[in-house]
């Protein structure tokens, strides 16, 4: 079905800050500092400036230019699924070697 | 699990009548959310149900609500471990919806204003288990508890009640949706404690 | 970042058993929690743990706390605003003892972070608890000696709920390169020019560093606070590479 145009009301969101934790469970560097380009509008961004939002089964981050969804991260008692569907790709910083 | 925390109990009830396995009573009613909170007007809203050959059946706000309503006491379970017992919605259950819509699908995607989707087999939907309510306890459903209308089936864990409904698209072959494609159980059954993919 | 590599494989993280040292109380509503960490790695101040507490049944439930000190040995300190229909944030203000065990992980995040080798000029603004990270940046720029000139601009409804008010007077006195600048939004207290209200372009006019400068802004506290004052630094010309921003939602932690 179409994107609903209409009007939205917002507030209950935090940022990618907060997914450092769980997304170091998972990696071996930290994911917030890497930046992503959003799949539907484009928009490039660090995770950090992500729009998260916490309440809810999984930690679902959206863009904030278009609020389409970047990346779901559920986790299970002894599974974590990571869905990045909404990123083009992830341009992640690793340091000089 | 963790070292236990002394003196930590969470915001949850001492009492624990009959639940599911693995969940906690709750007295107040959280607010759980994927997204921003899309606010749809009545004049404008519309609720679809596209059979798995194409062929729509609209009805606006004045038609749902001019179908025969019933009020239904339920419990309801969220896959986070909450459960809030007796609550009481008025709406038009999906036998009244599906009764004219031709169909031999088996599986149901359920979408919502703002993109939510969720699936779940045709036969959930029928026989008094579902509805498409508009009040709460009276009340006309808030858009943070999924206003103007929300899918109510309360034997699947909530995130299947899919809040701002917008339709239902009748499939041959189960899709999953929001949740069930990051992990979550493509049924959720509270009593068989469906949380996630495996359960 | 505390990314320690283990010889012959990955290192994980994982949760540590924290005990409770101390505890000071800072305003009516916040409290700093000294916990000793054994085996801590150190953090960058702007980093964050992750909070897990876990009810005897099994019910379990974490939240993300800013770290307030600046790296110091296996101590680590926590302010936490009292969130009074909250599930974790009373439990810490008011339950959990001294000696008794709490789970945490990290230090995490590596974006909202500052390092005392930088020397490009720094601005923070901070709204309500969204001082606790500002205020690792100002202990640990005093702590190593950093030569950046920092300019903080503190947002609180009214004196009282000043966090951290004595150290940053004694601070703004004696550390050479650190002004500070507060914006009281509903009771300003006596002596303090105009009106109560809400941080505004002027205030970030008069007391930021100017884009020319090419700062290091770094914004912290409730979520329409922090984007209306990033939108304000866009606007005046900052770049927004340079503006960075850590949301605590709509009510805090």
């Amino acid at each position: 079905m179409d994107r609903f145009e209409g009007r939205y009301e917002d507030g209950d969101f935090t940022d990618g800050n907060a997914l450092a934790g769980p997304l170091r469970e998972i990696f071996a560097v930290d994911l917030t500092t890497a930046s992503g380009r959003c799949a539907h509008c484009g928009a490039e961004g660090p995770v950090a400036a992500l729009r998260v939002y916490a309440h809810a089964p999984g930690l679902v981050a959206r863009c904030p230019s278009c609020t389409e969804v970047i990346m779901r991260l559920v986790r299970g008692p002894s599974s974590a699924w990571l869905d990045l569907r909404g990123a083009v790709s992830l341009h992640i910083p690793l340091g000089v070697e | 699990m963790g070292i236990v925390s002394p003196g930590f109990h969470g915001r949850r009830s001492a009492s624990t009548p009959k639940l599911p396995p693995g969940q906690y009573l709750t007295e107040d009613f959280p607010v759980l959310t994927a997204g921003p909170t899309p606010r749809v007007p009545t004049d404008t809203w519309e609720f679809v149900i596209i059979t798995e050959t194409g062929q729509r059946y609209t009805w606006n706000w004045a038609q749902l609500t001019a179908l025969p309503a019933q009020t239904v006491t339920v419990d309801l379970h969220c896959v986070t471990k909450w459960s809030k017992l007796g609550t009481t919605w008025t709406g038009v259950s999906l036998d009244t919806l599906l009764e004219n819509v031709e169909t031999a699908a088996d599986y149901a995607l359920v979408s919502s204003y703002g993109g939510y989707t969720t699936n779940l087999p045709v036969e959930d939907l029928l026989d008094g288990q579902a509805w498409i309510a508009y009040r709460y306890e009276g009340e006309d459903v808030t858009p943070a508890h999924g206003g103007p209308a929300r899918l109510l089936v309360p034997h699947l864990y909530l995130w299947k009640s899919a809040k701002w409904v917008r339709g239902i698209q009748l499939l041959h072959e189960d899709e999953p949706g929001f949740w069930e494609s990051a992990g979550y159980h493509d049924y959720g059954d509270p009593w068989r404690e469906q949380r996630y993919q495996g359960d | 970042m505390a990314r320690a590599a283990v010889p012959g494989g990955l290192s994980r993280l994982d949760w540590r058993v924290a005990r409770l040292v101390e505890r000071r109380a800072e305003t009516p509503s916040a409290g700093t929690l000294v916990l000793d960490v054994p085996g801590w790695p150190g953090h960058l101040p702007g980093q964050h743990v992750d909070v897990r507490l876990t009810a005897e049944d099994g019910y379990s439930t974490q939240r993300s706390y800013s770290i307030a000190s600046a790296s110091d040995g296996s101590h680590l300190e926590l302010t936490v605003q009292r969130v009074d229909d909250g599930e974790v944030s009373p439990y810490l203000a008011d339950v959990l003892a001294v000696g008794d065990p709490v789970e945490l992980r990290g230090p995490v995040g590596g974006w909202f972070v500052w390092r005392h080798t930088d020397t490009a000029p720094v601005t923070l603004v901070a709204g309500g608890s969204g001082i606790v990270p500002l205020m690792a940046m100002v202990r640990t720029r005093r702590a190593a000696g950093g030569k950046a000139l920092f300019r903080l601009l503190y947002s609180v409804r009214t004196p009282q709920d000043c966090i951290y008010a004595d150290e940053l007077r004694r601070r703004a006195r004696e550390d050479f390169g650190l002004d500070v600048a507060y914006v009281y939004t509903r009771e300003a207290p006596d002596g303090w020019p105009g009106e109560p209200r809400r941080l505004g372009v002027a205030d970030v006019n008069t007391h930021a560093w100017p884009a020319d400068f090419q700062p290091a802004c770094f914004v912290c506290g409730p979520t329409g606070f922090v984007e209306a004052v990033a939108d304000i630094l866009i606007a005046l010309g900052h770049e927004p590479r340079r503006v960075r921003t850590e949301r605590f939602g709509p009510s805090g932690p």
